[in-house]
C-alpha cells in the first residue's frame, strides 16, 4: 500500500474540505480567510512535496520519482502566484466568493495526481478532478455572459476530449489487458505485441491529452476560453494546468510507450509544428491582449512539444525548463493583464496600454520585459527555455523541428514587439488605477526570475536533468 | 429444483412487469412495474450468487433512481398521449432503424467467437474462498482505494460547482427564524377589546395596531425596503391592519 507516499495530495485534499467547511460554516465574507488558508495548504504542500519518499504505492497506480517532484512544485508555485493575484480583481468583480481558493486548491490535487499517476484509471480520476475544477472556475462569473460561455465552450468540448481519451484507454485495455503503465512498457517490449488497435489507441490518447495543452489541431477553445474567463482564471489555466498537462503526457509517452518512438513521434512533430506556426501566426491580428495570450499559449505547447518530438534526455530536460520559464513569464504578464483596470473596470485591448511607459513606468517595463522574454530574446529567461529545446533537437538531428521553431519565433516576436511599441512610443491613454500589493508582488516576482534566470540556471537545470533521467530511468 | 422454480418465478414476473412498464397508459403504473421489475431482477441476481449487486440494485435504483422517477412523473404535468401522437407517423423509420439494428446484433452474434479460456472462466464466476461482496470491497476499498477516493472528491467538486453556478441569495425570500418566533410576544400583535352587548364593529373604539412585525422583521434582516417592493409591502400591511379592518 505504502499510501504514505501520497501525503501530499492527502494533506490538500483534507485541507480544501477543512476550508470549504470553515467557509460555509462563516457567515460573511471569507473570500480573504479561504484565500490565505489555501496559500497556507499550497505551501504545506510544497513542503510535503519536497520531504515526499520516492517510489510506487498504491499497487503501482501512484508513483513518486524526481521528474514528479520537479513538477509538482512548478504546479504549486504556479497556482500560488495566480491565487495571490486574484485577491483584488474578485473583489472588485464581485467574485469574492470562498469556493473560489476552494476549487483551486481541488483542482491543484488532481494537477499533483497527474503527475504522480502511474496507471490509466489514476490519471483519468485525476485528470478529470482537474478539468472539473476549472470548468467551473471558467464559469466562476455566472452573469456575466462570457464566462458563462467559456465555462460551457470548455466543459462540452473538455468532455468530447475525455472521451476521446477514454476510448483510447479502453482500447489500449482491450488490447494489453492492462492499465499499469509498467506493464504495459513490459509488455511493449516486445515489439509484436504493438497491435494496430493498441497503436490506435495510443493515438487517441494523445488526441485527449493534445487538447488538455491546446495544441494544435485541438486549440481551437483556447482563445475563447481565455478571453471569457474572468482574468484571475485566465492566469491560472494558462500556467499550472499547462505544466501538470504536459508532464502527464511526458510520462504517459516515455513509460507505458516508451518503446513505440518511432510510431508517435511523427504525430508530436506533426502537432508541434502546427502549433508553432498557428500561435505565431493567428496571433499577429489579435486586438484583444488575452486572445493574444492564447494564441501565444498554444504556440509555446509547440516550443515545448519539440522536446518531446527529440525523445532523448536532453529534449526531456528541455521541456521542463521551458515550463519553467513559461511559468513564471506567464504568472507575472497575466499580472500585468489583471492590473489594466481603469475607473472601476477591467480593460483587455492592447490599445488600453497606449503609453504605459509613462503612466506607469514600473509596470511597463515588467511588460516590456514579459514579453521580450517571451519573444526568446536574450538574456531572459524565455531565450534559454528555447535554447535548451533548440540545442537538443538539433543534437539529435531535428533540425527541420529548430529551424521552424526559430523562424516562428521570429513572426512571434513582432506581434510581442508590437505590445512594447504600443506600451513606449504612442500616445499615452488616461493611467491605470492603483496597482493592489498582490499584483505588485507576482509582478514582481515573475519579473526578477525572468530576468535573472541567467545568473542561476545551474540548480534548475541540474534539477530538470535529473528528473528527466528519473523518466528514462 | 426449487431453485430452478424460483427462478422461472421471477423470471416470468421480471418479463411481465417490464412489458408492463412500456405499455401501461398511466405513467405512474409504468413506475410502480419498474420498481416490480428491479425487484425481481435482485432476485435473480441473488439466486445467481451476486447478492451483493442484489443489494446495490434495491439500494440504488429502487431507492433513489425509481423514486426519483416518480417524483419527476407525479410533479411534471407531461401529457404523454400528446408525445405517442407522432408513433404512427414514425414508425417507418423506427421500424427501419430496428431491422438494421437487429440484423446487426445477428451478424455479431453469427460472427461469435469465444475465447480458449473464456468457458473455464465462465463458470467459476465467484471468487475462490471469499465472499463476493468481500471481494468487490477488498477491490474497491483495498486495491483501489486510491481511485475511488479520487471519484469522491470529483463528485465533490461537482457538487460544489453545481452549487457555485446556480445557487443564488434571493433577497425577497423569506427564511423561518427561531429565535424571532420565540422572541414574539401576543402584545406585539393582539389587541384585546372588550365589545360591549348589541354594538356594531363599526362603534367599538379599536386602539391602533403595533407597529407590524413583517415589516419591522423585513428591515431588521436588511431586506428591501416593505415599501420598495410591492409584495412586501402588501403582505406586511395587510398582516399589521388585519384587526383594524372593519373600519
Amino acid at each position: 500500500m505504502n499510501w504514505t507516499l501520497a501525503l501530499p495530495e492527502i494533506t490538500l485534499s483534507i485541507l480544501a474540505m477543512a476550508i470549504l467547511l470553515f467557509g460555509v460554516l462563516r457567515r460573511g465574507e471569507s473570500f480573504s480567510v479561504c484565500s490565505m488558508l489555501t496559500l497556507g495548504a499550497l505551501l504545506i504542500g510544497a513542503v510535503l512535496v519536497i520531504g515526499q519518499a520516492r517510489g510506487f504505492a498504491f499497487n503501482g497506480q501512484y508513483v513518486v520519482d524526481p521528474f514528479a517532484v520537479f513538477a509538482k512544485l512548478l504546479i504549486l508555485a504556479g497556482a500560488a502566484l495566480a491565487l495571490v493575484s486574484a485577491q483584488d480583481y474578485n473583489r472588485e468583480e464581485g467574485l469574492a466568493r470562498f469556493e473560489y481558493p476552494v476549487l483551486m486548491l481541488l483542482a491543484v490535487v488532481g494537477m499533483l495526481a497527474m503527475v504522480s499517476a502511474n496507471n490509466f484509471m489514476s490519471l483519468y480520476l485525476a485528470l478529470e478532478l482537474q478539468s472539473l475544477a476549472l470548468y467551473v472556475l471558467a464559469a466562476f462569473a455566472r452573469d456575466e455572459l462570457r464566462s458563462a460561455e467559456a465555462g460551457l465552450k470548455y466543459f462540452v468540448l473538455g468532455a468530447l476530449a475525455s472521451g476521446l481519451l477514454l476510448y483510447g484507454i479502453s482500447l489500449v485495455y482491450g488490447f494489453s489487458g492492462t492499465f499499469d503503465f509498467a506493464a504495459l512498457a513490459h509488455l511493449l517490449s516486445d515489439p509484436s505485441h504493438a497491435s494496430a488497435g493498441l497503436i490506435v489507441g495510443m493515438v487517441f490518447v494523445i488526441a485527449g491529452l493534445a487538447f488538455k495543452i491546446s495544441a494544435v489541431p485541438f486549440h481551437m477553445w483556447t482563445p475563447d476560453v481565455y478571453e471569457g474567463a474572468p482574468t484571475p482564471v485566465t492566469a491560472f489555466l494558462g500556467t499550472a494546468p499547462k505544466v501538470a498537462a504536459i508532464v502527464l503526457l511526458l510520462r504517459v509517452m516515455f513509460v507505458p510507450f516508451g518503446h513505440l518512438t518511432s510510431q508517435w513521434t511523427q504525430i508530436f512533430e506533426f502537432v508541434s509544428i502546427a502549433s508553432m506556426i498557428l500561435g505565431s501566426l493567428a496571433a499577429i491580428g489579435q486586438t484583444s491582449i488575452k486572445r493574444l495570450m492564447a494564441y501565444s499559449s498554444i504556440g509555446h505547447m509547440g516550443y515545448a512539444l519539440i522536446g518531446l518530438t527529440v525523445g532523448t534526455v536532453d529534449g526531456l530536460r528541455g521541456v521542463l525548463i521551458y515550463m519553467v520559464t513559461y511559468v513564471f513569464m506567464s504568472a507575472g504578464t497575466f499580472a500585468c493583464l489583471i492590473a489594466m483596470r481603469r475607473r472601476g473596470r477591467a480593460l483587455e485591448k492592447i490599445s488600453d496600454l497606449a503609453g504605459l511607459a509613462r503612466t506607469d513606468g514600473g509596470m511597463a517595463l515588467a511588460l516590456a520585459i514579459f514579453m521580450f522574454s517571451m519573444a526568446g530574446i536574450p538574456p531572459l529567461s524565455g531565450f534559454f527555455g528555447k535554447l535548451y529545446v533548440f540545442l537538443a533537437a538539433v543534437r539529435a538531428g531535428y533540425w527541420t523541428l529548430a529551424i521552424i521553431g526559430v523562424l516562428t519565433s521570429v513572426v512571434g516576436a513582432y506581434y510581442y514587439l508590437r505590445v512594447i511599441k504600443v506600451m513606449y512610443f504612442d500616445d499615452p491613454a488616461p493611467a491605470f488605477d492603483r496597482r493592489p500589493v498582490g499584483l505588485s508582488f507576482v509582478l514582481g516576482v515573475g519579473a526578477v526570475v525572468t530576468t535573472f534566470f541567467f545568473v542561476f540556471p545551474a540548480p534548475i537545470v541540474g534539477a530538470a536533468q535529473a528528473a528527466a533521467a528519473a523518466l528514462f530511468g | 429444483m426449487i431453485v430452478a422454480f424460483f427462478f422461472y418465478v421471477f423470471a416470468a414476473i421480471l418479463l411481465v412487469s417490464a412489458a408492463a412498464v412500456v405499455s401501461s397508459r398511466n405513467p405512474v403504473h409504468s413506475v410502480l412495474f419498474l420498481i416490480l421489475a428491479f425487484f425481481n431482477a435482485a432476485a435473480l441476481f441473488l439466486i445467481a450468487g451476486a447478492e451483493f449487486l442484489a443489494m446495490i440494485l434495491l439500494i440504488v435504483y429502487v431507492g433513489a433512481v425509481a423514486v426519483l422517477f416518480l417524483f419527476v412523473v407525479m410533479m411534471l404535468d407531461v401529457n404523454f398521449a400528446e408525445l405517442r401522437g407522432g408513433f404512427q407517423r414514425y414508425l417507418p423509420i423506427g421500424a427501419t432503424v430496428g431491422v438494421v439494428l437487429l440484423v446487426e446484433l445477428a451478424l455479431v452474434l453469427g460472427g461469435w467467437k469465444f475465447a480458449p479460456d473464456a468457458m473455464s472462466l465462465r463458470f467459476a464466476p465467484v471468487p475462490e474462498a471469499t465472499h463476493n461482496t468481500a471481494a468487490l470491497g477488498d477491490l474497491i476499498y483495498t486495491q483501489y482505494v486510491f481511485l475511488f477516493q479520487a471519484a469522491g472528491l470529483v463528485l465533490l467538486v461537482a457538487m460544489i460547482g453545481a452549487i457555485v453556478l446556480t445557487l443564488r441569495d434571493r433577497q425577497t425570500s423569506r427564511h423561518q427564524s427561531i429565535e424571532r418566533q420565540h422572541a414574539r410576544r401576543p402584545a406585539d400583535t393582539l389587541a384585546m377589546v372588550s365589545v360591549p352587548l348589541g354594538v356594531g364593529m363599526a362603534e367599538v373604539s379599536v386602539p391602533p395596531p403595533p407597529a407590524p412585525p413583517a415589516r419591522r422583521l423585513a428591515h431588521a434582516d436588511g431586506h428591501a425596503d416593505g415599501h420598495a417592493d410591492p409584495h412586501d409591502a402588501g403582505a406586511a400591511h395587510g398582516g399589521g391592519h388585519h384587526d383594524g379592518g372593519g373600519h
